[in-house]
């Protein structure tokens, strides 16, 4: 081995759970096993990770000149890059260089990322170094209605779907006399496609804490609660032991950081179920009861969790507010285009060769999103449609791709930018096949409350297959026609009132593939870049 | 409420789990979740309990737990592996691994004679960029073909 200075070298190896499910862990084993055995120190920090999920495990070495990057590392290369000398940031076939510099990662506009795949997400001292509890010191210095007023004016809309400004509903809150309220959480991220709500609360859990904290302080609220789907065990492991940390360092619990405040949060974890994403099904859900979807009015704010004032914001909008506080909200606001302020976490995932997270300015277009970040698909084959906006999203054809990412622009387009996931398909999708599943889903995952949805979806699944067999074909379009007027129109929430939305754009833009014409397709094997877990 | 072994085992089980749970608020998901860390699912004797210690209906307790996927009515096999077919993963050919178990043998939503295996699909592990995707036993791996798929079946892959 080649590094003979006695000190330690730093060593970072993501710990996200989407670079440990292509061998980061065994990665981290083979470093350390090596220097267990060899005449080197090292230091292995699992940090989150950086969002370039194609390097993943992507392995970075601390030297003078900065963090050198090497990957993605398989642990059989682990022998090969420590004898090219990898503790010194030398050359080898894996080096990507200067992981900061990356144009991939150096384009970018990185707010809510700003830490994430930086620091060790459980070290309180990476935290604070890195600007974290700025904003909270900032909030608890203002009075609560001066916090509201600056999330207002920063523009900041909720980053869960529906776009509604922040500050509005942090202020109807605020405005309730009562004296129980609550912030909660929605972690439910139960769309396909997007990963950044799991990536922020693996990759930066204080973030969360303090963006909810902050939450808690302009409206009044003194219990929290993160609701974490079930599928992301290491979230809900991480998150909890953040919380278990900021309690013992007085950022949680009675008088916040010595203030007056008293905030104390619980991590509540979902059973299955995607309606619970749903702002009210997700209320009835932590209260113990199935996840049926309230009728609004009353709006949680006023009447949420056990019937108290309740704050429901989505992970990236509540971690969002702590840059909102330390930097101004005019900081914010200068960013993006239109009435979308401030940045949007998008996350490129499905056949993509380049996939992972993207923190731009609203108004990037989708082409500079699938073809320069995501460099095309990843079997090689031509891009053919895009979802965006996970399962109740449309799907957009190459000629929409200079489309420009903006909540109105995209409701214009009969497309909707949902939580930021852009899912990318080739030549070989089959259309009908997707639609038809747009209402299987949708069946599947129906509260069951009203009856467009609940029966409207199975009845979706029988017609598009009449269509697709050629049976009564113009009676059966118009039957999906009129079916998907009913599911919009007679629906009580998106689930049913949005899943037209895939299957209409599948119809307009690709209707060939519900003549018959397009034999269903034989599945691609994957390139051979499987895993080495 | 009878009184046969079994019974008075997953009885005081979840006796034991609500007196864990019961000063947090709505802990009826956080027990069932716990009662099936314990027993490897929710069994019927332990409605009426449940009902019982946290004064709700029988009705009640049953439509929660028969609302959500992940509470089950009966164990599932020692291995239980879940393949994801939602969008993102179906882009890389999610199907083709549902294939593959079928063709091993293994149907979607069913648990093995020898009680080894349960396969069951899932919509969305959060790893969309490096799908197709699969977790098993808790643990989740990325970019899946079938015959890592294969050995994860065979558990061969370490976990
Ligand atoms: C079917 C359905 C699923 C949803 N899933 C989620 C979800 O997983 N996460 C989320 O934050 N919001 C989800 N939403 C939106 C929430 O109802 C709500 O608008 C949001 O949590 C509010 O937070 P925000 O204002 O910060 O976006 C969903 C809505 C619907 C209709
Ligand atoms: S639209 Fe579907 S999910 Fe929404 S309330 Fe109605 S039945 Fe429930
Ligand atoms: S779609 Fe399979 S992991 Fe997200």
């Amino acid at each position: 081995m080649n590094n003979s200075s006695d000190s330690a070298v730093t060593v970072h190896v993501p710990r996200d759970s989407a670079a440990r499910s292509v061998g980061a862990d065994e990665v981290a084993q083979a470093l350390q096993d090596a220097a267990a055995r060899g005449d080197f120190a090292i230091d292995v920090i699992r940090n989150g990770s950086r969002g370039m999920l194609w390097l993943e495990p992507l392995v970075e070495v601390v030297t003078p000149q900065g963090r050198v990057g090497y990957g993605p590392v398989a642990p059989e290369d682990v022998a090969g890059l420590l004898a090219a000398g990898m503790l010194d940031g030398a050359d080898h076939p894996l080096r990507l260089g200067i992981v900061d510099e990356l144009p991939w990662l150096a384009r970018q506009n990185r707010v809510t990322f700003a830490r994430v795949g930086v620091t060790d997400p459980l070290s309180t001292k990476d935290y604070v170094e890195h600007g974290g509890l700025a904003g909270l010191r900032a909030a608890l210095e203002l009075a609560p209605a001066d916090v509201v007023a600056e999330v207002t004016a920063s523009g900041l809309r909720g980053r869960g779907g529906a776009g509604f400004p922040a500050g509005i509903k942090w202020k109807t809150v605020l405005d309730c006399a009562d004296e129980l309220k609550f912030v909660c959480c929605n972690a439910d991220e139960g769309d396909s496609g997007t990963f950044a709500d799991r990536m922020v609360m693996e990759g930066d859990p204080f973030l969360l804490i303090e963006g909810m904290t902050i939450a808690a302080h302009a409206v009044g609220a003194s219990e929290g609660y993160i609701y974490i789907r079930s599928e992301y065990p290491d979230a809900v492991a991480t998150m909890r032991r953040a919380i278990g940390i900021a309690r013992e360092h007085g950022w949680l619990g009675k008088g916040v950081l010595g203030s007056s405040l008293d905030f104390d949060l619980h991590v509540r974890v979902g059973a299955g179920a995607y309606i619970c994403g749903e702002e009210t099904s997700m209320l009835e859900s932590l209260e113990g009861k199935r996840g049926m979807v309230r009728a609004k009015p009353p709006i949680p704010a006023i009447e949420g969790l056990f019937g108290k004032p309740t704050v429901v914001n989505n992970v990236l909008t509540l971690t969002t507010v702590p840059m909102v506080l330390a930097h101004g909200a005019k900081a914010y606001q200068d960013l993006g285009v239109g009435r979308s302020r401030g940045t949007q976490v998008f996350q490129l995932g499905g056949n993509i060769a380049r996939g992972g997270i993207v923190e731009t300015a609203f108004g990037i277009t989708l082409r500079e999103l699938v073809e320069e970040y995501g460099g095309g698909t990843h079997t090689g084959r031509p891009v053919r449609t895009v979802q965006v906006g996970g399962p109740l999203g449309a799907y957009l054809p190459t000629s929409l791709f200079d489309l420009p990412m903006d909540y109105e622009a995209f409701a214009e387009a009969g497309a909707m930018l949902g939580h930021g996931g852009v899912v990318v398909f080739d030549d070989t999708v089959d259309m009908a096949a997707q639609a038809r599943f747009a209402m299987e889903f949708c069946a599947e995952e129906s509260c069951g409350k009203c009856t467009p949805c609940r029966v409207g979806s199975v009845r979706g699944v029988e017609v598009i297959d009449k269509i697709v067999a050629g049976t009564h074909r113009d009676e059966n379009l118009a039957l999906l026609e009129d079916l998907c007027d009913l599911m919009t129109e007679g629906s009580l929430c998106a689930m049913g009132g949005l899943t037209p939305m895939p299957v209409r754009s599948a119809l307009a833009h690709f209707p060939d593939d519900f003549l018959g014409g397009r034999r269903l397709l034989e599945i691609h094997p994957v390139r051979a870049t499987e895993g080495t877990a | 409420m009878t009184t046969s072994g079994s019974d008075v085992s997953v009885e005081s089980v979840v006796r034991g789990v609500v007196a864990r749970h019961r000063d947090q608020r709505g802990a009826l998901l956080p027990v069932l979740h716990a009662v099936q860390a314990e027993l490897g699912h929710v069994p019927q004797e332990a409605i009426p309990v449940l009902a019982e210690e946290l004064n709700l209906s029988r009705a009640d307790v049953h439509g929660v737990v028969t609302f959500y996927h992940d509470f089950r009515r009966e164990p599932a096999g020692r291995t239980t592996v879940r393949i994801c077919r939602a969008e993102a993963c179906q882009a890389l050919g999610a199907d083709s691994l549902v294939r593959h178990a079928r063709e091993s043998g293994l149907t979607l939503g069913e648990t093995t004679a020898d009680g080894s295996v349960t396969v069951e699909q899932v919509f969305c592990l959060g790893n969309c960029a490096l799908g197709p995707s699969v977790e098993a036993n808790g643990r989740l791996y990325g970019r899946v073909g079938p015959a890592r798929l294969g050995s994860i079946l065979n558990g061969t892959v370490s976990s």
